[in-house]
């Protein structure tokens, strides 16, 4: 009988800790297809963050580092000056990348460190229990935000990506969403496309990926991928932010 | 018993002056001939247009501490400096100042004191930058625990391939400081 | 090899590319700008990378991420800048990583100053950053033994999978003294089968991590690196005695201190006063014996530790001499630097009964 679906080899086979419905095991399935197809994953050094994450050294099965909170883009970038023939990435979520470690994926990226970011954006603490994210939305009840988000107190959410576009060392950031499937094979696609530009040389590349996080937003899974469609989508905008000639 | 003779200088004037690259001078030629030696520069924000200073030591024994507290000899290029450091002579030591830019006279009679227009005969000699060469010339003739020779050595180690026309010129300013010194001592 | 004259940054950095580290990571911070600004220059003409971090903390994390993949690196700062560092340095060795780490020490606390200091020794030696682990610590006096120190630290780094600490302070820093680069004998270290490389097939995958989020696992792991230390402590203990034979009062000093402590103790025997000299070149492990050896010694009457801080590797003295003699201390801080003549001062108190 054909095999028509299998675990990617660049997963280890360990099961995922993550919650019900949480869309990290979809993120990580698609970057170890993308390490398949692509040939790489006997000479990828991946950087895990601190956060839900912080075990992917354990579900990528490629060589990894586990990172200080935040600092994986200063990591990778000790890994890629090393060995530059490798391929090198980050997987880091919005507490990491956004609030403690803008310094880091903000120089990585000004110097076009030549390595790929995967940026999950759920709008909240995870791993801690649901606290404010600095992507957390106007208004949204968190445990450190329980009366919504005040803009007068806890100021705006940050479009990391956006931000990250106006950088000359960047040549490629997008943006993504796995709320159904059509996304999902468009996050893939980003995803392939950011290995391959490292593949090439051309510099630094981030895929910023909305992801849901039910159990700390209070929802159903299904109910949870409608409030990212519905309250996401519109105030992070889907898309290639910057792609360099 | 070995040589426990020890130089312990005190180098100082403006920023700019060729304080630190005199001291610097003087300890590479120390070495050249086998001495132990140190330099110690000041830093900080006097660096940046303020007074500058370095210790230098050239010692038969090894050097212990790098600092000069007790000088055997203070080289002023400025009033500030004489101001500051004039001290720090330890009885019996010897003090050169550059008397085109200090109009005072020093009232200190335990110490040797040489009056070196230096900045004037730098002018003379057509680069006022080698002021800091006919004090350290002086200086060797004065006192120094090294040769001439071993200066010029360095002195071409230290230039660079580049600069290497700089070297007469400095030679001739060490040369005179050091008649200066003959002069004034018969 | 001929003798060069060089300023004690440039020398440090010169060593560290001689003994093979082709990999550096640093942020500016005074007194030790030399020491980046001469990698800068030399380590791009050899093959090797030079990089300026966003910060301190970026840049301990590129060290991490580098000795992680089984390069010789290092970075260097000074004292508000190595507080910064103090984070990923637990990580480093809790992930069992080899490194080395300058610090030319200035003033603090806080902003502090940035002429010489010795205040930073409890956090260089007693921790600095989270949990259960140690750092070799090496304190050289001249430039020519910071340069040895740091082509020794690299090996001690390699040998034991863990951080070195090369302390020194501005003086040693900003001064220039003769340096002879020796010739090394390479010792056999172990293949460095752990780095993350790229597995290429033929290796089971590398991990280069400090979570252990069982307790159990967390104690085995933490035990396994105290039996380290512990080899460590045996072996690698180094001290300097000095007229230490008859002593009547032996001075404890590392770093420049001990110098300036050799110059006060040439005055004392003008004065006709006996005095002695240990100076640790290892902070940690500390040489403990050698102290409780010579406090045991009859001759002995007192110690008096001379640091360029309120009193810090004191503690460890005292500890060392376990009571059996009396235990001075003469400190300078805030960048002051003791002179000679104060030390004697001070000497002469002691002998004198006049020190409380």
């Amino acid at each position: 009988m054909k095999k028509v679906f299998t675990r990617p080899k660049s997963l280890t086979g360990k099961p995922f800790h993550y919650c019900p419905g949480c869309t990290h095991g979809i993120v990580h399935r698609l970057i170890a297809e993308v390490m398949d197809e692509l040939d790489i994953r006997e000479k990828t050094i991946g950087v895990a963050p601190v956060g839900c994450a912080v075990f992917a050294y354990e579900y990528f099965n490629c060589d990894m580092q586990e990172a200080a909170h935040g600092r994986a883009p200063a990591v990778a970038t000790g890994i890629k000056r090393v060995h530059p023939d490798k391929i090198v990435f980050t997987y880091q979520g919005d507490g990491d990348l956004a609030s403690i470690g803008p310094a880091e994926i903000v120089h990585a990226a000004a110097r076009g460190e030549k390595i790929s970011t995967i940026f999950i954006n759920n709008a909240i603490y995870g791993m801690t229990g649901g606290q404010m994210a600095p992507t957390s939305l106007i208004g949204q009840v968190t445990t450190t935000s329980p009366y919504g988000r005040q803009v007068d107190q806890a100021g705006y959410p940050i479009r990391m990506s956006e931000m990250l576009a106006t950088l000359d060392g960047a040549v490629y950031i997008e943006r993504v969403s796995v709320h159904d499937i059509r996304h999902i094979a468009r996050a893939k696609r980003a995803i392939k496309k950011s290995f391959e530009l490292q593949i090439a040389g051309k510099g630094f590349s981030l895929v910023e990926v909305l992801s849901t996080c039910p159990t700390n937003w209070g929802m159903s899974p299904l109910e949870s991928l409608d409030w990212l469609k519905d309250n996401m989508i519109p105030y992070y905008p889907l898309g290639v932010k910057k792609e360099a000639e | 018993m070995a040589d426990q003779r020890s130089d312990r200088l005190i180098i100082a004037g403006f920023g700019g002056q060729g304080v630190m690259s005199l001291g610097q001078l003087l300890a590479h030629a120390g070495m050249l001939e086998g001495k132990n030696v140190s330099w110690l520069p000041s830093y900080g924000p006097e660096m940046r247009g303020g007074t500058s200073n370095c210790n230098v030591i050239v010692s038969n024994a090894p050097v212990a501490s790098p600092i000069v507290t007790r000088a055997s000899a203070l080289i002023a290029l400025n009033m500030p400096s004489l101001d500051r450091f004039e001290s720090a002579v330890e009885p019996g030591g010897i003090l050169l100042l550059n008397s085109s830019l200090i109009n005072r006279r020093v009232e200190r009679e335990d110490i040797r004191v040489y009056y070196i227009p230096a900045s004037k005969i730098a002018e003379e000699l057509g680069n006022i930058r080698v002021a800091n060469s006919v004090l350290l010339g002086a200086y060797i003739e004065a006192r120094g625990n090294v040769k001439r020779e071993s200066v010029i050595m360095a002195l071409k180690e230290v230039m660079g391939p580049s600069k290497q026309d700089l070297v007469p010129i400095n030679e001739r300013a060490m040369k005179k400081g050091a008649s200066l010194i003959r002069e004034l001592t018969n | 090899m001929a003798k060069v004259l060089m300023k004690g940054n440039e020398a440090i950095a010169e060593a560290a590319i001689q003994a093979g580290c082709h990999y550096f990571f640093g942020y500016p911070i005074t007194p030790q700008n030399e020491l980046p600004a001469y990698m800068a220059k030399r380590l791009p003409e050899i093959g090797g990378c030079f990089l300026q971090a966003e910060s301190e903390i970026a840049a301990i994390n590129m060290v991490y991420g580098a000795s992680g993949a089984g390069a010789r690196v290092m970075t260097s700062s000074s004292s508000p800048g190595i507080s910064l560092k103090m984070e990923g340095i637990s990580y480093i060795a809790g992930s069992e990583l080899p490194c080395l780490i300058v610090n030319i020490v200035r003033g603090g606390p806080g902003l502090g100053g940035i002429q010489p200091a010795q205040s930073d020794y409890f956090q260089a030696t007693k921790g600095g950053g989270h949990g259960d682990y140690r750092m070799v610590v090496l304190a050289p006096s001249t430039i020519q033994e910071a340069v040895d120190l740091v082509m020794d630290g690299f090996d001690i780094a390699d040998k034991y999978r863990n951080p070195v600490m090369l302390l020194a302070d501005g003086i040693l820093g900003q001064m220039m003294e003769p340096v002879e680069f020796k010739k090394r004998e390479a010792i056999d270290l172990a293949e460095k089968t752990w780095a993350t490389t790229g597995h290429k097939g033929d290796r089971p995958r590398n991990i280069i991590n400090s979570l252990f989020i069982n307790a159990k696992e967390l104690e085995d792991h933490v035990n396994k690196i105290y039996r380290k230390y512990e080899q460590i402590e045996k072996s690698q203990v180094r001290v300097e005695t000095y007229n230490c034979e008859g002593a009547d009062l032996i001075i404890a000093a590392y770093g420049s201190t001990a110098r300036i402590a050799k110059s006060a103790i040439e005055m004392a025997d003008k004065a006709g006063i006996r005095v002695g000299l240990i100076r640790p070149i290892t902070l940690w492990p500390f040489p403990r014996d050698s102290f409780k050896k010579w406090a045991e010694r009859d001759h002995v009457k007192s110690f008096l530790t001379v640091e360029m801080s309120k009193g810090q590797m004191v503690e460890d003295v005292s500890l060392s001499i376990e009571g059996k003699k009396p235990n001075y201390f003469f400190g300078r801080t805030g960048g002051v630097v003791p002179t000679p003549e104060e030390i004697l001062g001070e000497i002469k108190k002691v002998m004198g009964g006049t020190r409380g």
